[in-house]
């Protein structure tokens, strides 16, 4: 018998730990001399009580629910691929290609070629430390964060030395044509006499992502591969005995997660900057971690903490700008999440369980 | 009377909402052996544990020699006088018998006097008690049934009166344990205490003087061992009346489905594991493979399940199987109308985190009946699983319930019933009631005769030669890679295979009447 219900193990215990990194994190602006409380409003204020606030919230969002499948669906077959970052970079650099070489007659074909080609390059940028892992067993944590430099510096030397437009002093690609310009929120929702989502960078990529999870979760829970990716992941002694391949399973999922890590260029590169720049991926590889932590590798659980994780990075930008609560503050209280939610999950885990467990005792 | 030896009274420990100790009482007289006998999850090592100082008990009260004792930890239990030998050895496989004896019992900074001491020692309980073992020998180096005798000579080396034993003879042969119990005779004749914790009802009933019976955390009997009888006990034990023989009638074989040739493997470390051999097994027969484990058999069962690479050549039903390479895989021995219920169920034949319905298709996932478009046909799978738990009386009867939650009879259960209504040509089963509870054994070993007698071919591979005897119709032996007999089941006996099995061929002097004109057995030494 299970030790505590389910929804204990799923809601509970994620809002026990977000509790108790915000009391930590309270606990760190009081020592800055700022107050937490208004800290928390100006946040809730700025991320949440405008609709451009949701704009960016959602917008960031939208990053963390590609890089979290990413990173949850490695994890179900027991890969940590914290390559999200590097996968990402050379996805803009897929999604670049496509905008600037191919004469898109409208943004929804744009969109559907952009996405291949950002999925494409994620895939084949995890390709490599998959096929490392599989055939040579080189670790794959250590070969996707080296890989993460190696993009790095590729997309550096294809800005600066190829895709720079001439006598432009920035390492940009030149502006993506018309035709591919995602409609934002602020296009789709607003109306004639009501401006929705002014200014934010939301945009039809967020429905992109949500149907990337609605994806994962058709993959992972419906298919017979998701089958075995997770049989995979959970006893390779199994596989072998099922007929699994170990080589094809970690091959297929880490291609799979470099895909979506890939696709988040879409919502960054097409989506907001329109064109290729360094460092569009702001670390949303590495937040992807956290989501997929917090979100117990389950797509509506990535969706949920993505979200949440959107909340934090506007809000935090939203201190920043009033208060001198410093923007690296943020920082700390992602960091403080990904501990109680991630690292320290035992914590509150084992308490809890004593506690059903008596309870039940007394029930009985 | 005396004071008894230990007495345990009303010791209750509870694991969360699971009581694995129940208000338990037992007085052991001294220069006795009392068995402890019980099923897998019946809390015997649980109380085992608590008397060692490992768990504290929730209530209840330890007495030895009439003392009441406190044992907060194994120190205080050595200092009362008792010594445990684990089921698995706990030796520095690279220090030397002397060196494991004194680990943790040295007298000071300084080893040499230790160990000059304990080699005084260890000579003097030699002597006494037969216990002999080279004391500079490298423990890696010696037999498990010498690395066993070390264990023991590490408690008496620590004063021990009472020697708590689990299990030990699960890795011995029939010969070795046949000295151990020599030697736990010579050590009772010297007034020692020996508790005895085994699922064997033969031993509980040929060597010890009293048996208690646990049944769920409880101690259902303690009784004389000269006034019971194993169905008396297995009653106990399941709380039912248990068939302990196989009912089945016997064999007839047909045609040749499985033929190996030269089979050789060689394990992942370069070691050869299996040294060329020459096996055939018929349709409608069970051939049993008897054998002390780590002696081939598990790695002939992995290569013909397509998870180990060989050399050789095995025809399957006449078409040649590859056995490396590209077709060497589970997926493929599947196709050629080989099933497969794994060795080791937790690690291979269950995914543990998965449902019980997923596991239910395990290994045949790939089946187009239960795919539906692109998709698996869950629906389909789950009320098909709940049909075959219904079938194979798996409790509880829950399908969305974790492998992992299942008692290691009834996730055998799930198992089977997914190999067997495959509807096999050949079914390879190893170990088939390891970790199984009396009750289910009757059941699995009904299944597999049932198949049996549907025309297919059976490989069995098992450690329990109870159970290789009781199950099989013909019996090859591996000792070391090699096949070292095969012997009609109906026609020979424990001590016959027990040479084989230790690698000695020449079995004339206690194999049964080959002619069978004469079946009395005046050769057999009488200790029985």
């Amino acid at each position: 018998m299970d030790k505590m219900p389910k929804w204990a193990d799923i809601v509970l215990i994620p809002l026990i730990s977000l509790l108790l990194a915000a009391f930590f994190s309270a606990l760190v602006i009081l020592a800055i001399g700022e107050n937490p409380i208004e800290a928390l409003k100006l946040m809730v204020d700025g991320a949440l009580m405008r609709s451009s606030g949701w704009g960016y919230t959602l917008y960031y969002a939208t990053n963390f629910i590609f890089t979290g499948l990413a990173v949850s669906v490695a994890f179900h077959a027991r890969l940590f691929n914290i390559g999200g970052e590097g996968q990402a970079m050379l996805g803009g650099l897929g999604v670049a290609l496509c905008c600037l070489y191919v004469p898109w007659p409208h943004w929804s074909l744009a969109i559907l070629g952009a996405s291949v080609g950002a999925a494409l390059f994620g895939a084949l940028w995890a390709l490599i430390p998959a096929y490392l892992q599989a055939k040579r067993g080189s670790h794959i944590v250590i070969t996707t964060i080296m890989f993460n430099f190696i993009a790095a510096a590729i997309l550096n030397y294809v800005l600066v030395e190829l895709l720079r437009p001439v006598g432009a002093m920035d390492p940009a690609s030149a502006k993506f044509p018309d035709a591919t310009h995602l409609p934002s929120f602020q296009d789709m929702f607003s109306t004639e006499s009501n401006k929705m989502f002014r200014g934010a960078p939301a945009n039809v990529t967020f429905f992109l992502a949500l149907a990337a999870s609605v994806f994962v979760w058709l993959l992972m829970w419906r298919t017979k591969l998701g089958y075995q990716i997770r049989a995979f992941g959970h006893s390779e002694s199994g596989a072998l005995y099922a007929g699994i391949s170990p080589v094809r399973i970690t091959v297929i999922a880490m291609l799979i997660s470099g895909a979506l890590a890939g696709m988040m260029s879409v919502n960054t590169t097409m989506g907001e900057s329109e064109r290729l720049i360094l460092n569009s991926t702001e670390g949303a590889g590495f937040i992807g971690i956290a989501v997929a932590l917090m979100g117990r590798n389950h797509p509506f659980g990535v969706l949920l903490a993505a979200i949440l994780f959107g909340f934090l990075y506007q809000g935090g930008a939203e201190l920043a700008l009033w208060t001198s609560i410093p923007r690296e503050l943020i920082v700390v209280i992602q960091a403080l999440v990904i501990l109680f939610t991630g690292a320290l999950d035992n914590m509150v885990r084992e308490p809890l369980e004593k506690l059903f467990i008596a309870m039940r005792r007394r029930n009985a | 009377m005396t004071a008894p030896a230990i007495e345990l009274k009303g010791i209750s420990k509870a694991f969360g909402p699971v009581q694995a100790n129940k208000d338990i009482s037992i007085s052991v007289q001294p220069g006795t052996i009392h068995g402890i006998i019980g099923e897998n999850g019946a809390g015997k090592s649980t109380l085992m544990s608590i008397l060692y100082g490992f768990y504290k008990a929730d209530a209840g009260e330890i007495f030895i020699k009439g003392q009441k004792t406190l044992i907060p930890d194994s120190q205080a239990a050595i200092r009362a006088g008792i010594g445990m030998v684990f089921q698995h050895f706990k030796l520095v496989e690279n220090f030397t018998v002397l060196e494991n004896i004194i680990l943790g019992a040295e007298d000071g900074a300084m080893l040499n006097s230790s160990l000059g001491n304990a080699r005084k020692e260890l000579k003097h309980l030699a002597e006494e008690y037969g216990l002999n073992v080279d004391p500079d020998e490298v423990i890696e180096n010696l037999s498990v049934g010498h690395q066993q005798r070390v264990e023991i000579l590490k408690a008496l080396y620590r004063k021990a009166e009472i020697l708590i034993l689990d299990e030990p003879t699960g890795v011995l042969t029939p010969a070795e344990a046949d000295q151990l119990f020599r030697i736990l005779d010579r050590l009772r004749e010297e007034g020692k205490t020996i508790i005895l914790i085994t699922h064997k009802l033969r031993e509980i009933m040929e060597y010890t003087d009293t048996v208690s019976v646990m049944r769920r955390g409880e101690m259902t009997a303690t009784v004389k061992t000269a006034e019971t009888s194993p169905e008396h006990l297995a009653e106990l034990m399941v709380g039912r009346k248990v068939l302990l023989r196989v009912d089945k009638k016997p064999a007839e074989p047909g045609e040749t489905v499985l033929d190996i040739k030269g089979l050789r493997v060689v394990d992942e470390a370069g070691v050869e594991r299996v040294k060329g051999i020459d096996l055939t097994v018929r349709a409608g027969e069970i051939v049993g493979i008897a054998g002390v484990a780590g002696n081939g058999q598990s790695e002939l069962l992995e290569v013909l399940g397509g998870f180990a690479n060989g050399t050789g050549t095995i025809t399957m039903n006449g078409a040649g199987i590859p056995l490396s390479g590209h077709g060497a895989d589970g997926q493929a021995r599947r196709a050629a109308g080989i099933s497969h219920v794994p060795e080791d169920r937790q690690r291979e034949g269950l995914i543990m985190e998965f449902a019980a319905w997923e596991n239910t298709v395990f290994g045949y996932h790939h089946s187009p009946e239960i795919q539906n478009g692109l998709l698996m046909d869950n629906k389909g799978i789950y009320t098909e699983a709940e049909a075959k738990m219904q079938r194979f009386d798996v409790r509880p009867p829950d399908p969305k319930l974790a492998a992992k939650n299942f008692s290691g009879g009834n996730q055998q259960k799930i198992v089977l019933a997914r190999e067997i209504e495959r509807n096999p040509d050949l079914l390879l089963i190893g170990q088939p009631t390891r970790g199984v509870d009396i009750g289910a054994i009757e059941f699995i070993h009904q299944q597999v005769v049932n198949l049996r007698d549907q025309g297919k071919a059976i490989l069995l591979v098992s450690v329990e030669l109870e159970e290789i005897l009781s199950l099989a119709d013909r019996v090859v032996v591996m000792f070391d890679g090699h096949i070292t007999g095969e012997r009609d089941a109906a026609q020979t006996n424990e001590k016959e295979l027990g040479l084989l099995m230790a690698g000695i061929t020449d079995t004339s002097a206690v194999a049964n009447g080959n002619g069978g004109n004469d079946t009395t057995q005046q050769e057999v030494p009488a200790d029985g």
